[in-house]
């Protein structure tokens, strides 16, 4: 019979190759010069769920919240071996924190009712590790976070999570929710055949958008929005439309989603300056290094 | 939710495993001290467990007013659902203004649910936490006295101060080793109030079959000296060098999460604020860029030496000796020179003594 799972993937700024230019003068975050990449722990949620469905059939349920441009990642589920991918993108969930976020995505999921939803641990832009604990609290499923190993038996998961200085095995009821750590799998890599088939793969929203491109300013939007039912419908009978919901579709009270659901509001933000401190420089040389290991043993830092 | 409660006391959870109190608890009722004399309310402890009572007076002699003890047999190992339970009646009984949690596994797994379950705000791995006021930037009403709750945030490119304004209680997670902790004071007592814990109805989905604790492999909170290494030493093999120097210098090694998550390195050794906050006499950062996470981590250090192949890496903000120049040339150079140094020195108190 198999296990119905759903991962929750983000696309997120690679923060570890942040360079100088990540921030422009004024401050604000430099958008352009962070590539965009799938956030790490969630391939290991992706991973985990595929190994689910491989060892005991069933589907896997990719499902990114953003702006459009997290096709991406789904895309890149499918080219790992997703069945399904879908986006939830609404300008109404824009500046939603962690508690707003997992009310959205619990509405979604609940349109789905998986056995297994699967979550990274943490994305890397925030490391907040708040949205899955959430997800499962909003869904009422049990949560185990930081997955390591995962045996299921019926309904019940065998777990062994890592708990940072040990780890921890435990029996859990289904359905569940679990947080992922990077060291419970090595993701697989695209698979040449899946990337032939997905790569092709568009939300509606990216189809309107090519649509405008394609017809110029001159058409109307009623030929628009024609054209671009006829290319989703098309899509659709070549199984290649990435389901696209926005709130409405998932039924969600707007007064939890968006800035009216954060609780948590921005009081200041300040950008780092990069500036040099007065610190004391040695050159490289011999000579330089020899002068300041002979002040550390004078001031008995060392020695 | 709870009703924004004004007079509402400050509380800290206060992690235990099997009857242990761990330090980030304590740390954190040093700074809850702090913040509930800003604001004229009492400082409580939230003990969840089994046979914990003997913590109570550690807890009150660390700055706690209050205790409240929650014990039951079902609290003898952490487990969500259970603690959710507990801590969340707590919070409806006595509406606390503020809930501050180690972001501890347990405490990051815990703070969440709580604040889902009560639908107000948390905010992840503070790095300082400050009682001031806050004006909302569209509709200008002005709140005094709000918790600012200061992080690192976009990969340390910024720091930002989060406020829950209107959605209570205000709640926060801090990473071990972050606020300093004060020394206890012995004649200190607090009061203990027994909450009578009602997990009828509860059956708990998940059952504990197996825990394995170890020891942290590394002391780096107790360290005198420092040797970390950051992306910038290449490979797992190059950080050999990070050792010998460490070695020579008698100090333990440290990582950054970039060294980390590069394989370098074991998350042990990690320094930052995802590791361990640091404070020794001599920090030594070789091919550490600086990310804030790393700096929030270390840059309380006494001494720190730089040494980096980008003068401009962030990293030269916060020291007070710099090197430019390949660590893979200086290290060696380093070494020779503290051996030559060292015998040298040997020397000097041997003349002195004869």
């Amino acid at each position: 019979m198999g296990y119905s799972c759903v991962v929750c993937v983000k696309q997120v700024p690679d923060t570890k190759r942040i360079t100088g230019q990540a921030m422009k003068e004024d401050g604000t975050v430099n958008r352009a010069a962070l590539p965009a990449i799938f956030n790490p722990e969630d391939l290991n949620a992706l991973e985990a769920a595929l190994r689910v469905r491989d060892q005991h059939g069933g589907t896997v349920t990719v499902i990114a919240m953003g702006l459009p441009a997290a096709c991406d990642v789904l895309r890149d589920s499918l080219f790992r071996g997703a069945d399904r991918a879908i986006l939830i993108t609404d300008r109404r969930a824009a500046a939603s924190d962690t508690l707003a976020t997992s009310y959205i995505l619990s509405c979604a999921i609940r349109k789905l009712t998986p056995d297994l939803v699967f979550c990274g641990r943490q994305a890397i832009d925030g490391d907040t590790a708040q949205v899955g604990p959430q997800l499962a609290e909003k869904l009422g499923y049990t949560l185990v976070t930081y997955l390591e190993e995962l045996e299921l038996d019926g309904r019940t998961a065998r777990v062994k999570r890592n708990i940072g200085n040990g780890y921890e095995r435990v029996r859990s009821r289904l359905p569940a929710l679990f947080t992922v750590m990077e060291t419970a799998n090595h993701p697989r890599p695209p698979a040449l055949l899946k990337v032939m088939k997905a790569k092709k793969a568009r939300a509606p929203v990216e189809i309107a958008k090519a649509v405008d491109g394609a017809l110029g300013a001159s058409a109307t939007a009623e030929a628009k929005a024609a054209e671009t039912a006829h290319r989703c419908a098309e899509m659709q009978a070549r199984k290649l439309l990435i389901t696209q919901w926005n709130l409405d579709d998932i039924e969600a009270d707007l007064g939890w989603c968006g800035g009216a659901g954060s609780p948590t509001k921005v009081h200041r933000i300040q950008s780092i300056v990069l500036a040099g401190g007065d610190y004391k420089e040695f050159p490289p040389t011999e000579a330089g290094i020899a002068s300041l290991i002979g002040e550390l043993i004078q001031d008995h830092t060392i020695g | 939710m709870i009703e924004v409660n004004r007079k509402g006391e400050v509380w800290v959870f206060a992690e235990q495993e099997a009857g242990h109190l761990s330090e980030v608890p304590l740390e954190l009722l040093s700074k809850g001290r702090e913040l509930a004399d800003q604001l004229g309310v009492p400082l409580a402890a939230v003990l969840v467990g089994s046979k914990v009572r003997p913590l109570c007076a550690t807890l009150a002699q660390h700055g706690a007013d209050l205790i409240y003890l929650a014990e039951d047999g079902v609290l003898t190992h952490y487990q969500t659902a259970s603690y959710t339970r507990v801590v969340c009646d707590l919070i409806t009984a006595y509406k606390p203004q503020i809930c501050l949690f180690g972001a501890t596994a347990i405490g990051r797994d815990l703070a969440p649910t709580v604040a889902s379950a009560m639908k107000c705000g948390l905010t992840a791995d503070c790095t300082d936490l400050q009682i001031g006021d806050h004006t909302d930037p569209q509709t200008k009403e002005h709140i005094a006295k709000l918790l600012l709750q200061i992080r690192p945030a976009f990969g340390g490119n910024i720091i930002a101060t989060i406020v829950n304004p209107h959605r209570w209680p205000q709640m926060a997670t801090v990473r071990e080793g972050v606020m300093r902790m004060t020394v206890a004071e012995a004649g200190r007592t607090g009061k203990t109030i027994k909450f009578p814990v009602n997990l009828a109805g509860l059956d708990l989905p998940t059952e504990v079959v197996e825990s394995q604790r170890r020891a942290k492999k590394v002391n780096l909170k107790g360290a005198r000296i420092i040797v970390a290494g950051g992306a910038g030493v290449g490979s797992r093999d190059a950080f050999r060098l990070i050792w010998d120097l460490a070695n020579i210098l008698g100090g333990a090694v440290g990582g950054s999460r970039a060294a980390v998550d590069l394989g370098y390195v074991d998350h042990d050794h990690q320094v930052g604020q995802t590791g361990t906050t640091v404070r020794p006499a001599l920090y030594i950062c070789c091919g550490v860029s600086g990310a804030v996470q790393h700096r929030a981590g270390m840059q309380e250090s006494a001494k720190i030496l730089a040494i980096n192949i980008d003068k401009d890496a962030p990293i030269f903000g916060v020291a007070h000796y710099g090197i430019v120049g390949d660590l893979n040339e200086v290290i060696p150079r380093m070494i020779k020179s503290i051996r030559s140094g060292a015998s040298l020195s040997d020397a000097v108190t041997g003349a002195s003594k004869a």
